[in-house]
């Protein structure tokens, strides 16, 4: 029997899943082949997905864009930089080109990592996402979905399908911090929006901490400082956004940086999204 | 075409330690330390022509197969996780890492690698101008670095000097420096604006 199944159903792929349950979920294998390379992992079976036309394509709503799993960041980044600027600032900097030709939103969310780069956007934006399974289809806020480092609510049997992302009136921002421009994990980021009919401020923030985090504190503290009219604050207001933020994260030391590194460097990427999205 | 590891389904010559670095599949499995490996039957489409892959571990990359079944070593394997480019190849059109990809996932997709930009024993415009512009070095990364560029001369013929940065920014090269590559990708897109006119 084959250990490689290549639906171009969702129906078939749940065939697929029951028939080999062992079977690893593989989108654009951007993360899994490494691991496989190095032998760090020894699939016995793969069900490839990137086939699924309900995994496929984007729809832009009044609303919100509603996302395919199998999107690549390259689509994201070419296309969706209009409706979701930060998203799309996000995808720019995941990999490089060649990741991004391959590498999919469903697939960094489902590994989950603490430094993906998309994650933080998602969570900012209250983002949903869809998960599919033999037993039918269930709606889980993005908030919810990652429980911890590489883990998630996904249940065996169950495939993400799409990922829903609110559209929002403001600016938004994505800055992230490494060693280069580009082909870095970061050793932190940052994406803030703004939304001016809310008159909220979300951030999301990536790599300091076991899951993406956002900072409540900081969120409604500025809100109330911002002249929601001219789209202002005053600069010690902004200074100490950043300083609640800070102290919203908690960041391991790792060969990419220090705890303390990564506290200060949060701080300034906060402060200087936000001073970018004020008038 | 030829299979290196003599029909046994995964190579034990990579443990070779002669050969390991240039092959790629570091952390492969042994064929001889298990027997129960999932091995699988495809076909690929490389360089327009039909390959079959016969019995090979269903955790190959593309690179892999491409170097070590399917005789074509153009695409060059370095850091087998999607860091260098020296294994950049088009998917349905679209530049790719190799060593990322799951050989057995890419059925059905059209890939075309180095081998296949010109026909044999000819040299496109792009790998003309490396040479003219003395672009190569050690050379290791100029296959990688050819295919990322023509792809993006043919999508984007007047890239601007920032798109054609941020088109080989996961192209690494050490030794040039990167400043004959820049113009060789600028000779190409002169000519080529030269032959429009």
């Amino acid at each position: 029997m084959s250990v490689i199944a290549r639906p171009s159903t969702l129906q078939d792929a749940f065939d697929a899943l029951d028939a080999l349950p062992d079977a690893h979920l593989l989108a654009g294998g951007t993360d899994f082949m490494v691991e496989v390379n190095f032998g760090h992992r020894r699939p016995p079976a793969v069900v490839a997905i990137r086939r699924v036309p309900q995994l496929q394509g984007y729809e832009i709503r009044a609303d919100e864009v509603d996302i395919g799993a199998a999107v690549t960041w390259t689509t994201i980044e070419r296309e969706l930089a209009g409706e979701l600027p930060a998203l799309a600032a996000a995808a720019r900097t995941v990999g490089s080109p060649q990741m991004r030709n391959a590498a999919t939103i469903g697939g960094n969310i489902a590994t989950a990592s603490p430094a993906g780069d998309g994650l933080p956007v998602l969570l900012a934006a209250d983002a949903t996402v869809v998960l599919a399974s033999r037993q039918g289809e269930r709606t889980v806020p993005f908030a919810e979905f990652v429980t911890g480092v590489k883990r998630t609510v996904l249940r065996p049997g169950e495939i993400i399908t799409r990922v829903r992302v609110p559209r929002l009136t403001g600016p938004q921002e994505f800055l992230k911090v490494g060693t280069r421009n580009a082909m870095v994990i970061s050793i932190c980021c940052a994406a803030l929006l703004v939304d001016r009919v809310g008159r909220t401020v979300r951030i999301g923030l990536g790599s300091v901490a076991p899951t993406p985090v956002r900072a409540p504190e900081a969120e409604s503290y500025i809100a109330a400082e911002i002249d929601w009219d001219a789209l202002w604050a005053p600069p010690e207001s902004v200074a100490r956004f950043g300083e609640l933020v800070r102290d919203a994260v908690r960041p391991i030391t790792d060969h990419r940086g220090t705890a303390a590194y990564r506290s200060r460097a949060v701080q300034v990427i906060a402060t200087r999204a936000l001073e970018r999205s004020l008038a | 075409m030829s299979d290196p590891d003599g029909g046994r389904g995964v190579s034990d010559a990579l443990h070779d330690p002669t050969t390991a670095d240039s092959r790629g599949g570091q952390g492969y499995p042994r064929s001889d330390g298990d027997r129960d490996l999932p091995l699988e039957t495809y076909v690929l489409s490389v360089n327009d022509r039909d390959l079959p892959v016969d019995d090979a571990w269903v955790g190959e990359s593309l690179l892999y197969v491409l170097r070590e079944r399917l005789g074509q070593p153009g695409s060059k394997n370095a850091c087998e996780q999607g860091e260098c480019g020296s294994c950049s190849v088009l998917m349905d059109g679209a530049v790719v890492a190799s060593c990322c990809v799951l050989a057995a996932d890419a059925v059905g997709s059209a890939i075309t690698t180095v081998e296949g930009l010109t026909g044999e024993g000819e040299l496109s415009d792009v790998q003309r101008a490396f040479i003219d512009q003395g672009a190569v070095q050690c050379g290791f990364c100029i296959p990688g670095m050819i295919v990322a560029l023509t792809d993006l001369l043919d999508r984007s013929p007047a890239a601007s000097e920032l798109e054609m940065r941020e088109a080989i920014s996961g192209n690494l090269c050490r030794c040039t420096g990167y400043g004959r590559i820049f113009a060789a990708f600028r000779q190409v897109q002169q000519e080529r604006a030269d032959a429009r006119a």
